[in-house]
């Protein structure tokens, strides 16, 4: 505040309970806590890092202990956040969607307006529909969307209310027009996970829009990111298209929605892809899923248009991209152009640059199916060599993929594929085959810091690093950031753990 | 004029307009409703200005409550450290929790602390059809197999649990005898009652049936207290627990930030109990008195001139010894309270704030604004009762908005209308705000920061305000080749 020698010295929660004054309380405490004592705390704590305890951690078939998955209505509301003047609404108990909010707001830092039928008691013994109705009539009374995107939490999943017979209801009663566009999905909480939900919503507002609107080709290439926590990816996805002088149309584009700019007013509805284009998204020459695993529920749909499907692997790193770009405009029917071949070209020189920094290194990585196949692509391509790859809402058929990536590259001979395991399981596998890199989201933090490896923020949630989901780490300029992030991190690291001698000035 | 220097009844007539102008949007039925629950201010509690609190929020309507579930594993049980609360059910509710909330504790985590995890039985489909009992009787058998310290196990009863039919008291009690460590079912449900309130008193009642007055202290001295409704969010407690233990009382027991079964189970014993959060423990600080004859006061830690006054109130309860203490304490924070208020108060002087929060906050925080200078010009709870809104009319300026249970909507109209320096609420409701050039601050979480209980609390508390609503950042929203729109 000052620079006066008798300033203020504001000690928040970082530096003021590490004083002798509340060290003392700390331990004065400690005679009414009950608690174990101090070696028993180390001995067990010592314990649970051996490999005696990871066989009985992995004999675990009830408990999970730190999964890395959100439940399916959290990805219906992304999804619905994705399209134009499109308001989510959560059908069941109201705490679930202020959960949801709250969760994708702490992401992406930006509002996620969405209404809740607000169910209790008495919805639970009678079932929703008065609450269904009643949420359709006001929220489009009062938000005035476009398009109301229904989905369910597991209450109203367990008494059985069906959607479809509800929301015509709620028409027959007059609570809303026949005009106004309210596609819906069944996203049960105890089936898959937030990205099953946002597959399901995505291909209710498909089915929805697209009915009866069969025409001609329309010339252009449909692009479904999925639930993709990075809106830069999305941007530079259209960027890359446009470059490639492909038409297309984005199905689920939430890149304005949740990064819009600060103007002094809020607006509800920024962006989304335009119902007309979504609806006319059944007459596309191509739909390209960059989520093959998690887009089967919506593949059904666009498998029955003229149209080719076409399921990628996350365009991350190298060769995943070029395969993006080949498919691009083997779908379409263009020349790459010299622009993406120098884009790649400046990727893959700085991948050379940087290489040695990366190369050998020992690395952990967990997130969504998509994503972990996505990176470790990337991964190998810098010679970096996966122990351990992790997916808490990852299956068989995932784990599969995976294993035909690793298999790939000589630097995947080492790793070990571990679908539906939890952060519990990885903490167990993390101390007893060590890694030099952790690659996942914020909830890893715990046990990165207690192993001592660095925690490489990416994926979904990131809550505690500011702005990483505005760049992109898809196609070659995503490459370039994702590269300039991982190797910069790394030699920060290297550079707090330099003794003098080696704190080089050139790195 | 702003709604700071008008006369009280001028305000008043004004704020009237403002809700009625505000309400109109909204379809009949609910304008009727809602105009019960929005209301210009009467320090004096009269019946036509009380406001209508913990009823239904009108589906549809974007309320910023949550459920049952949340006030009693987010704010209850959660906090309590040696103790294993299980998400039982199906695995969001759990993953939305994990660790928002900032319940500070010491300990190692997954060792000695269970707190910022998120342990679940991931509900799947066949447990829905088949239930859960068996599920979680061996999932309980794991649980002390690769968590051995944990002193103790919480099940959080998650949505689908009340409407399978589950018997969870049954495996709870069978499980408490087998494993030899208390294993409390708590009825949270998210669709039980209508917000977080419900959770609040299920959450009391299980700790009451299950911990409560099991477990006896070695010694106990008649200064023995209890804090309660002190959830330690970035060290809250700590900062509380200093300022009691300068007035020269021995705090026995933390409920429930920072907290232990054995504290829980302890807790009967205090000569009295001191109540921070009185929406979320008032109901076991009314079981003890009836049950053991203690007594119990509120108090507020926010904020030298409450911190002094709930002092005093406090030591009331005491013999001189602790009277004089309490005076020296008081004295002694003086210097530091006068340099943080000289430091930030002609920066924040006239400053005025807008609040939508939960438990206690929109009416004790309004104490250490003032002490900064700043004015509150409109406030309310999530899912506050009569008694909260009684206790807050006094504490505010007549004809200033009070609103119950307030929508996205309404946040944002009255922030248009009344264009506050300052809002005060939550996640959801943020970057709603930092969009339309209002300065915020989370008031659930401290926005990552805090304490902002007791004296160092204070200073954090100012600094934080300070750094909203005076970040440079604000004046830069206008593109110079843009018409300027900023009144």
């Amino acid at each position: 505040m000052s620079d006066k020698p008798d300033a203020l010295t504001v000690r928040d929660h970082n530096t003021l309970f590490k004083s002798p004054e509340y060290q003392e309380q700390r331990e004065r405490k400690k005679q009414f806590e009950g608690g174990s004592s101090p070696e028993e705390v180390a001995r067990v704590a010592e314990w649970t890092r051996t490999w005696e305890y990871r066989e009985k951690n992995f004999a675990r078939e009830q408990l999970s202990i730190n999964p890395l998955k959100a439940c399916q209505p959290l990805g219906a509301v992304l999804a619905a956040v994705g399209f134009a003047g499109t308001l989510p609404l959560v059908h069941g108990s109201q705490g679930c969607t202020s959960y949801f909010r709250g969760h994708l707001s702490r992401h992406f830092k930006e509002p996620v307006p969405t209404v809740s039928s607000s169910m209790t008691e008495d919805s639970a013994v009678f079932g929703g529909l008065n609450n269904l109705i009643e949420a359709l009539g006001t929220s489009v009374h009062l938000y005035k969307p476009d398009m109301v995107a229904v989905s369910t939490t597991c209450m109203a999943e367990v008494i059985g209310d069906d959607l479809q017979n509800f929301i015509a209801s709620a028409r027959q009663k007059g609570a809303i027009s026949e005009e106004i566009a309210v596609p819906y999905a069944h996203t049960p909480s105890f089936v898959g996970s937030h990205v099953l939900g946002y597959d399901n919503m995505l291909r209710g507002i498909l089915t929805y829009l697209t009915e009866g609107k069969k025409a001609k080709s329309n010339g252009t290439v449909n692009i479904v990111p999925g639930f993709d926590p990075y809106v830069g990816n999305i941007r530079e996805i259209k960027r890359l298209l446009d470059v490639l002088g492909v038409k297309h149309v984005v199905l689920g584009d939430h890149s304005d929605s949740l990064d819009s700019p600060a103007t002094g007013e809020y607006h509800m509805y920024p962006g989304g892809t335009p119902l007309e284009a979504a609806a006319d998204s059944i007459n596309a020459d191509a739909t390209i899923f960059l989520q093959a695993l998690g887009s089967y529920r919506t593949k059904e749909i666009t498998g029955k248009w003229d149209g080719e499907t076409v399921m990628l692997n996350p365009p991350i790193g190298i060769a995943n991209t070029d395969t993006f770009i080949t498919e691009v405009a083997r779908v379409a029917g263009v020349e790459v152009p010299d622009e993406i071949t120098a884009e790649r070209g400046r990727l893959l020189d700085a991948m050379t640059d940087s290489h040695a920094y990366l190369h050998g290194k020992r690395v952990a990585i967990a997130g969504d199916p998509d994503f972990v196949n996505g990176m470790l692509g990337f991964l190998l391509e810098m010679g970096m060599e996966p122990i351990h790859v992790l997916s808490s809402n990852g299956d068989e058929t995932w784990a599969t993929r995976a294993r035909g990536i690793l298999a790939g590259s000589p630097f995947g001979t080492k790793a070990t594929v571990w679908p539906g395991k939890d952060a519990w399981h990885l903490r167990s596998l993390v101390f007893t085959e060590p890694v030099d890199l952790i690659v996942g989201a914020t909830h890893l933090k715990h046990l990165a810091r207690e192993a001592n490896v660095q925690l490489f923020r990416a994926g979904f949630p990131i809550f505690d690093r500011h702005h990483l989901h505005r760049f992109p780490i898809y196609g070659y300029a995503g490459g370039l950031q994702l590269l300039t992030q991982l190797v910069n991190s790394i030699l920060d690291e290297v550079d707090r753990n330099a003794p003098d001698h080696s704190f080089d000035i050139v790195r | 004029m702003t709604p700071a220097q008008s006369s009280p009844e001028i305000l008043a007539t004004k704020t009237q307009e403002m809700i009625d102008e505000v309400l109109a949007a909204y379809p009949d039925k609910v304008a009727k409703d809602r105009h019960k629950h929005v209301k210009p201010n009467d320090p004096a509690g009269s019946k036509e200005c009380d406001v209508k609190s913990n009823v239904k929020s009108r589906p549809g309507v974007m309320t910023l409550r949550g459920c049952a579930y949340a006030g009693s594993k987010g704010v209850v049980w959660g906090p309590i450290k040696d103790l294993v609360s299980i998400s039982h059910g199906p695995v969001g509710c759990g993953q939305y929790t994990w660790g928002t909330r900032r319940n500070y504790a010491n300990g190692q985590l997954g060792i000695d602390n269970f707190t910022v995890m998120q342990v679940t039985s991931n509900f799947q489909e066949k447990d829905i059809v088949f239930g859960g009992d068996k599920k979680l009787t061996a999932l309980l058998d794991e649980l002390v197999e690769v968590f051995p310290l944990a002193k103790g196990v919480s099940i959080q009863s998650e949505c689908p649990i009340g409407l399978i039919g589950d018997d969870l008291e049954a495996v709870a009690t069978a499980a408490t005898k087998k494993l030899n460590i208390p294993v409390v079912p708590v009825r949270c449900e998210g669709f039980r009652g209508i917000s977080q309130s419900l959770g609040h008193h299920i959450a009391n009642d299980a700790i009451r049936d299950h911990l409560l007055g099991a477990r006896e202290l070695p010694e106990q001295t008649p200064y023995d207290i209890t804090l309660l409704g002190d959830y330690n969010i970035g060290g809250d407690a700590w900062a509380s627990r200093m300022i009691l233990e300068d007035m020269g009382l021995r705090v026995i027991a933390q409920w429930s930030g920072d907290g232990t079964v054995n504290e829980m189970a302890t807790a009967h014993l205090a000569k009295l109990n001191v109540l921070h959060c009185y929406r979320s423990m008032n109901y076991i600080a009314t079981t003890m008195e009836e049950r053991y004859g203690t007594p119990w006061t509120e108090f507020n830690f926010f904020g030298p001139t409450k911190i002094a006054e709930s002092m005093r109130k406090i030591a009331e309860y005491f013999d001189d010894t602790i009277k004089e203490k309490t005076e020296a304490a008081i004295a002694r924070y003086q210097a530091f309270f006068d340099k943080v208020r000289e430091t930030y108060r002609h920066r924040l002087e006239g400053k005025t704030v807008m609040l939508a929060v939960g438990g206690l906050r929109p009416r004790h925080t309004i104490g250490a604004y003032e002490d900064l200078g700043m004015e509150v010009i409109g406030t309310g709870y999530e899912f506050g009762h009569k008694d909260d809104y009684t206790r807050s009319y006094p504490e505010l300026k007549e004809g200033i908005v009070v609103y119950d249970d307030p929508t996205a909507y309404e946040m944002e109209e009255f922030t248009k209308r009344l264009k506050p320096d300052l809002i005060g609420a939550g996640i959801k409701e943020k970057y709603v705000s930092h969009k339309m050039r209002t300065p915020f601050r989370q008031m659930h979480s401290w926005d990552y920061s805090g304490p902002y209980h007791g004296v160092e609390g204070f200073a954090i508390f100012a600094r934080d305000m300070d750094s909203a609503v005076n970040s440079p950042t604000w004046n830069l929203f206008d593109a110079p080749w843009a018409a300027s729109k900023k009144d």
